[in-house]
C-alpha cells in the first residue's frame, strides 16, 4: 500500500479543532443530563416518591372482631368462634384438577362452590388464595393438616364466624349476622371500606342489626410492601382496630329459653317486662328458627321450608305481631271512665247479654248476660255491655287518650326489627285513613278491644306495667354497651288516680283469684307470687247472623286460620309488682284456655328464678305441672347452650 | 504522521508495555464496571446470583481481552481493520438468514460460552474502518463527494442490517457514531447539514407514513415515539416504562433511600431493572448524588480518552480513539436520556453497568484498541 505524503500538522490539528469541539458537545449534553437528573431528583423528589409510595405500599383492612352479646346475667348469646375454611393457592398447587380431587376424598366440598372458586382462581393472581370450603369443622381441618404432603398450595385458614350458642332461643332479639350483600351496599351512602371485604359479616336483623355500628368495631389497618403484580413481600407496620363493643341486654336467657320452650311449637309471642324499671326480660316468638344456619348460609330448601310454613317463624310476632286486644283493653275502658268520673266503681250496669246501638246488635259474650254488673264484676268476668255502656257515654276521644297514655299506638323504641306501632283509632285517624266519619259503633267495638284497635303483645305489656306502676314506663332491651349502662331517667308518674289505679289492679287480681273471674283456672296460690290480670278472647272474624243461628260458635270447629287469638295479661305479685306479662297465642281459641296457663307459669318461673315449688299451683294441677316441667327442663339449653343430653 | 514516519524503535517492547498503558482510564472503567456490580447485587435482592456473578465474571474476563487487545501492536489492528468490518457484516448477514429461517427475531450467534450479538461487534469494527479509511485517504480528498460517499454507504449498509432484525438503538447509534467519526476527520460541514435537513425530512416521512402501505417502522416503534411524546397518556401500558422510571428516579431524592433500600427497581415495578433500566435503580438508591457521580465518571472516561486521542500523532490512532469515545459517550447518552424521559425507549443499554455479556466484552475489546494506540503510539 502506498502512502501519500499528507500534510500531517493541518490534518492533526484539523482533527484535534474537532476533537475538541465534539469533546466540547459531548460534555455539554451530559451537564444537560445532570441538570434533568437535578430536575427530577431534586426539584420534584416530593413528588415523585409520593407516587412511588403509592406504588408500593398497599393498605389491608385487619377486620376487627365483633362485639359479643351477653344476657343480663353475662350468659353468653352471640360470640365469635374460629371458622375455617380451605383455600389453595394456584402456584403452589401444581395439577390443581388432581389436588382438588384428592381434597374431596378429605373434605365434603359442593360441586357449586368448585366451579366456583375455580372461576374465581382463573381471574386473580396465581399467588392469591381462593377459598374453596368455607365453615369446614376442626375434625376436617385436621384431617388436610394430616395430609399436607400430598395437598401442595391446599392451606387451612381461620377467620372469626358469629355463633349463637342459645340458637332458636333469642332469633327474635339478637337477630343474625351474614355477609355483606350489593343490597346492604346500595342503601349505606358511604359504606365503610370494611365491607368489601370479601365475606364480612354485618348484622341482618335484631340487635345485631340496630347495634351494627357499635358491634362491628373499627378496622384496623397493616400497611404493606406489594411488588408490581401485587403479591405481598413484607408488612411495613399495622395499626390495630377497634374491637367492636360488648352489648349486655336486659334480657335472662334462662327465662328467655323457659319461655320458647313453653311456647313450643305453638304460634304465639310472649313478653316479659320488669315493672319497676321497664328491663324486657323476656321477648318471645314462636315457633322459631335457628339463626346459626343464616351465617352459615341457608340452604335454599330449608329457607323455602321456614316461609311456607303458615306458623310464620321467621317474624317476630313479640314486638311485629299486631292484634286487636280483645278484653285485655277493658282496663282502657274502665280506666277512662273513672278517670273522668263518669263512674264511681260502685254505679251498676244491666247486661241483657246484648245492646242496641243505631240499630245493631252488640252481644255480649255471654248470651245469656251478666245481669248487674259494676266495674269489678265487669273485669272479671268480662262482661262486654258494662263497656258498651261506658264506650257509649265515654266517647272516642277519651278512649283513645287514655289508651294513648297507657302506649298503645306507640312504636316503642327498641334496637329490634320491624316494631310495629300497632294503632290506637281517633275520629282524625278514621276521616284520613278511611275517610269515614267516626260512629258511636266504632266507639262500641274499641271499648272491648275490637274494631280497629291493634297492639302488639310488646304494647301489651307495656299497658299492663303502666297499670302496675302507674308509672310512665318505656321498655328497654340494652341493658349496657360496653360496660356503660345505657343512661335512663326515671320514669314519670302517669297522672292517674292511684285510688282508681286500685280499683282496676283489684280487679284484675280477682279475674284470677275470684272464683268467678274468667282466670281463676290459672290462679297461683303461693300468696308472695299471686298475679293479677285479664283474659282476652279476639275475634279474627265477624260472626254471620247465619252462623250465630247454626250455632257455629265453637273455635274447635273452625280452621285454625279463622279462630280467635288468646291473650293473656298479667303483672305480679300483686302487692308491689315486679314484672308485667303479655301473651297472645294466635288462633288459640280463648284466652282463659290457651294464654292464662302460659301466662301463670311465665310468672311463676319469672318470680322464682327457675322452676317454682309445685305448691305454687293448685293442687288439682300439680302433677301435670310437674310433668311439664320435667318435659321443659330437657328441652332448655345450659349455660353454654347444650341441649337435651349435652347439658352438663 | 503515519507509523512509517516515526521510528519504531520509540514504542515500548515487550512487558514493559504494561507500563505504558492508560492505567486512570483502567481505573474509570473498573470503578464503572464496580457501580455496575453494586447494582446487579441490588436488583438481585441483596445476591450475586443470578446478575452479580456473571457480570463480574465478564468483566473480569473482558480485562484480560482488552490487555490481549492492547499489548498488540495498533497497526496489526489497522490492517485488520476493513477485513473485520467486512467480518462482522457476514456475521450480520448470517443471523439474519438464521433468524428468517425459523429461529425467530434471534439477533446473536451462540458461542458456546456466551452469545455474541453482532450488531454490537459492529459498533467497533464500523469505527476501526471508517478511522483506517480516512488514515488511508489522502486528506484533501476528504470532503469530496466520492470519498464521502464511500464511507456513508459504509455506515448504511451495516445500519440497514440492523435496523430489519429490528434494533432502532443500534440502528441510531451506528448512524450517529459512524458521523461523528466523518466529522472527526474533516468532513465538510455542509454535508452534516444537509444530512441534518434530510434526517429531518425523512422523520417527517417516518411520521407520514404511519398507517399507510409503506409504513417505515413497525407498529411498536410508534407507539414507543408516542408514549415518548406523553407517557402520562397510557401508565400502565405502553407509557409504563419511563413513567415507572421517571417516579424511581425521583423519588431518589438528594441522596437516595440506601444502598438495597430501593423499593420501585427490587418490586418488580421496574421492567429490564437488570439491563436497560439499571440506571434508575442506581438513582433511586444513591439520589442525585450518586447519579451524578456515576455520569461524573462517564465523563472522566470521555475526557481521558479525547486527551489520549489528542497527544496521539498517528492519524489512524487518534481517529479511532475518538470513534470509540463517541460511541461509548452515544451509549450512555441514548440510555440516560432514555430512563429520564428526554429519549424513546430504544433498548441501548448502559455501558459496563447494565447486565449484558455482548456489549461488556465488545467495549471491553474496543478500550483495548484505545490502550494498543496509546502504548503504541509515536513518540
Amino acid at each position: 500500500m502506498k502512502r501519500p505524503k499528507v500534510d500531517s500538522s493541518e490534518f492533526q490539528a484539523k482533527v484535534s479543532r474537532r476533537a475538541l469541539l465534539l469533546g466540547g458537545v459531548q460534555l455539554g449534553f451530559m451537564g444537560l443530563l445532570g441538570l434533568r437528573m437535578r430536575q427530577l431528583q431534586v426539584e420534584q423528589a416530593d413528588q415523585y416518591r409520593l407516587l412511588a409510595e403509592e406504588n408500593r405500599i398497599n393498605i389491608r383492612l385487619i377486620p376487627p372482631a365483633r362485639g359479643e352479646i351477653f344476657d343480663r346475667n353475662g350468659i353468653t348469646l352471640a360470640r365469635n368462634q374460629p371458622s375455617y375454611r380451605i383455600n389453595i393457592v394456584r402456584e403452589d398447587a401444581g395439577d390443581i384438577d388432581d389436588v382438588v380431587h384428592r381434597l374431596s376424598s378429605l373434605v365434603t366440598l359442593e360441586d357449586e362452590d368448585i366451579t366456583r372458586a375455580l372461576a374465581e382462581m382463573k381471574r386473580s393472581a396465581p399467588f392469591l388464595p381462593v377459598t374453596f370450603a368455607d365453615h369446614v369443622s376442626w375434625e376436617e381441618v385436621s384431617r388436610v393438616a394430616v395430609n399436607a404432603p400430598a395437598l401442595p398450595g391446599v392451606t387451612p385458614e381461620v377467620g372469626l364466624s358469629r355463633q349463637y350458642p342459645m340458637g332458636k332461643d333469642f332469633a327474635h332479639v339478637v337477630g343474625y349476622v351474614g355477609p355483606v350483600s350489593d343490597y346492604d351496599l346500595s342503601k349505606i351512602e358511604n359504606p365503610d371500606p370494611l365491607l368489601r371485604i370479601p365475606r364480612f359479616q354485618i348484622g341482618k336483623v335484631g340487635i345485631e342489626a340496630k347495634h351494627e355500628a357499635e358491634l362491628r368495631g373499627s378496622a384496623g389497618t397493616k400497611r404493606v410492601e406489594v411488588n408490581s403484580v401485587g403479591r405481598v413481600m413484607r408488612e411495613l407496620d399495622r395499626q390495630e382496630g377497634l374491637q367492636g363493643q360488648d352489648l349486655q341486654l336486659t334480657i335472662d336467657q334462662k327465662l328467655q329459653s323457659y319461655i320458647q320452650a313453653r311456647l313450643g311449637e305453638e304460634s304465639a309471642a310472649a313478653i316479659v317486662m320488669d315493672c319497676q324499671n321497664g328491663d324486657l326480660l323476656a321477648v318471645c316468638s314462636a315457633p322459631t328458627f335457628d339463626p346459626n344456619q343464616f351465617v352459615t348460609g341457608i340452604s335454599v330448601a330449608n329457607y323455602q321450608e321456614l316461609t311456607d310454613n303458615k306458623y310464620r317463624p321467621l317474624a317476630a310476632k313479640s314486638v311485629q305481631g299486631t292484634y286487636p286486644p280483645g278484653s285485655t283493653f277493658k282496663m282502657i275502658t274502665a280506666l277512662a271512665a273513672l278517670e273522668d268520673g263518669l263512674i264511681s266503681s260502685e254505679d251498676t250496669v244491666w247486661c241483657p247479654g246484648h245492646l242496641e246501638v243505631s240499630d245493631r246488635k252488640f252481644h255480649c259474650w255471654k248470651r245469656a248476660g251478666h245481669g248487674h254488673m259494676n266495674l269489678n264484676k265487669a273485669l272479671r268476668e268480662s262482661c262486654d255491655v258494662y263497656f258498651y255502656e261506658l264506650a257509649l257515654e265515654l266517647g272516642i276521644d277519651r278512649i283513645s287518650a287514655m289508651s294513648e297514655k297507657l302506649g298503645l299506638g306507640h312504636r316503642h323504641d327498641l334496637p329490634l326489627s320491624g316494631i310495629a306501632s300497632g294503632l290506637n283509632p281517633t275520629r282524625e285517624w278514621k276521616e284520613q285513613v278511611r275517610g269515614q266519619n267516626w260512629v258511636p259503633g266504632d266507639t262500641v267495638n274499641v271499648s272491648i278491644g275490637q274494631g280497629f284497635v291493634l297492639a302488639s303483645p310488646l304494647q301489651l305489656a307495656v299497658m299492663t306495667a303502666r297499670l302496675a306502676s302507674g308509672k310512665s314506663l318505656d321498655p328497654r332491651v340494652v341493658k349496657s354497651v360496653n360496660g356503660v349502662e345505657t343512661p335512663r331517667v326515671d320514669a314519670p308518674s302517669l297522672g292517674l288516680n292511684e285510688n282508681n289505679l286500685r280499683q282496676v289492679r283489684r280487679a284484675m287480681f280477682d279475674v284470677s283469684n275470684n272464683r268467678r273471674g274468667t282466670a281463676y283456672g290459672s290462679r297461683i296460690i303461693d300468696d308472695a307470687a299471686r298475679l293479677a290480670g285479664k283474659t282476652g278472647t279476639s275475634q279474627v272474624r265477624n260472626i254471620t247472623a247465619a252462623e250465630r243461628a247454626a250455632g257455629v260458635t265453637r273455635n274447635e270447629d273452625l280452621p285454625w286460620e279463622r279462630r280467635d287469638h288468646a291473650l293473656f295479661v298479667n303483672f305480679a305479685p300483686m302487692e308491689d309488682p315486679k314484672i308485667a306479662v303479655a301473651v297472645v297465642v294466635e288462633h288459640g281459641g280463648g284466652g282463659s284456655k290457651a294464654a292464662a296457663p302460659i301466662a301463670r307459669d311465665i310468672t311463676l318461673q319469672a318470680l322464682f328464678d327457675g322452676d317454682p315449688p309445685l305448691e305454687a299451683y293448685p293442687s288439682r294441677d300439680r302433677r301435670k305441672i310437674k310433668e311439664q316441667q320435667d318435659r321443659l327442663r330437657v328441652l332448655m339449653p345450659d349455660r353454654d347452650g347444650n341441649r337435651g343430653d349435652a347439658r352438663t | 504522521m503515519s507509523y512509517l514516519e516515526y521510528t519504531v524503535k520509540s514504542v515500548p517492547t515487550g512487558p514493559r508495555k504494561v507500563l505504558y498503558l492508560n492505567w486512570p482510564l483502567i481505573l474509570l472503567l473498573s470503578a464503572v464496571a464496580g457501580v455496575g456490580f453494586m447494582m446487579l447485587y441490588s436488583v438481585a435482592g441483596g445476591g450475586f446470583s443470578p446478575w452479580a456473578e456473571p457480570q463480574i465474571k465478564r468483566f473480569v474476563m473482558g480485562l484480560g481481552l482488552m490487555m490481549v487487545v492492547a499489548l498488540i501492536p495498533i497497526w496489526f489492528w489497522r490492517s485488520i481493520s476493513s477485513g473485520a468490518y467486512l467480518g462482522t457484516i457476514l456475521l450480520l448477514v448470517l443471523v439474519e438468514v438464521m433468524g428468517s429461517v425459523g429461529m425467530g427475531a434471534q439477533r446473536w450467534i451462540d458461542l458456546g460460552f456466551m452469545r455474541l450479538q453482532p450488531s454490537e461487534l459492529m459498533k467497533i469494527t464500523l469505527v476501526m474502518a471508517l478511522a483506517a479509511y480516512y488514515d488511508w485517504l489522502s486528506p484533501d480528498r476528504v470532503s469530496r463527494p466520492l470519498w464521502v460517499l464511500l464511507p456513508v454507504l459504509a455506515i448504511l449498509l451495516p445500519t440497514a442490517l440492523v435496523l430489519r432484525q429490528p434494533d432502532l438503538g443500534t440502528s441510531l447509534l451506528l448512524i450517529m457514531g459512524g458521523a461523528m467519526v466523518m466529522f472527526m476527520a474533516g468532513v465538510h460541514w455542509g454535508y452534516f447539514a444537509a444530512v441534518t435537513t434530510l434526517g429531518v425530512g425523512l422523520i417527517t416521512a417516518v411520521f407520514q407514513s404511519r398507517g399507510t402501505t409503506w409504513q417505515l417502522l413497525k407498529d411498536y416503534q410508534y407507539r414507543r415515539i408516542d408514549t415518548f411524546l406523553d407517557p402520562a397518556s397510557d401508565p400502565l401500558g405502553a407509557g409504563y416504562h419511563i413513567t415507572q422510571s421517571k417516579i424511581a428516579l425521583g423519588s431518589g431524592g438528594w441522596t437516595g433511600r440506601g444502598f438495597m433500600q430501593g423499593t420501585q427497581s427490587r418490586l418488580n415495578f421496574l421492567p429490564e431493572k437488570h439491563t436497560d433500566f439499571i440506571f434508575t435503580t442506581l438513582a433511586e438508591e444513591f439520589g442525585f448524588l450518586g447519579g451524578i457521580s456515576l455520569l461524573g465518571l462517564y465523563a472522566l472516561i470521555i475526557v481521558f480518552s479525547i486527551t489520549a486521542a489528542l497527544v496521539n500523532r498517528d492519524r489512524f490512532s487518534s481517529l479511532l480513539i475518538l470513534g470509540i469515545a463517541a460511541t461509548f459517550f452515544l451509549f450512555f447518552a441514548v440510555n440516560m436520556s432514555m430512563v429520564m424521559g428526554l429519549a424513546p425507549v430504544v433498548g441501548v443499554p448502559l455501558p459496563l453497568v447494565s447486565y449484558g455479556g455482548s456489549a461488556m466484552l465488545v467495549l471491553m475489546v474496543a478500550f483495548g484498541l484505545i490502550q494498543s494506540a496509546h502504548v503504541h503510539r509515536p513518540r
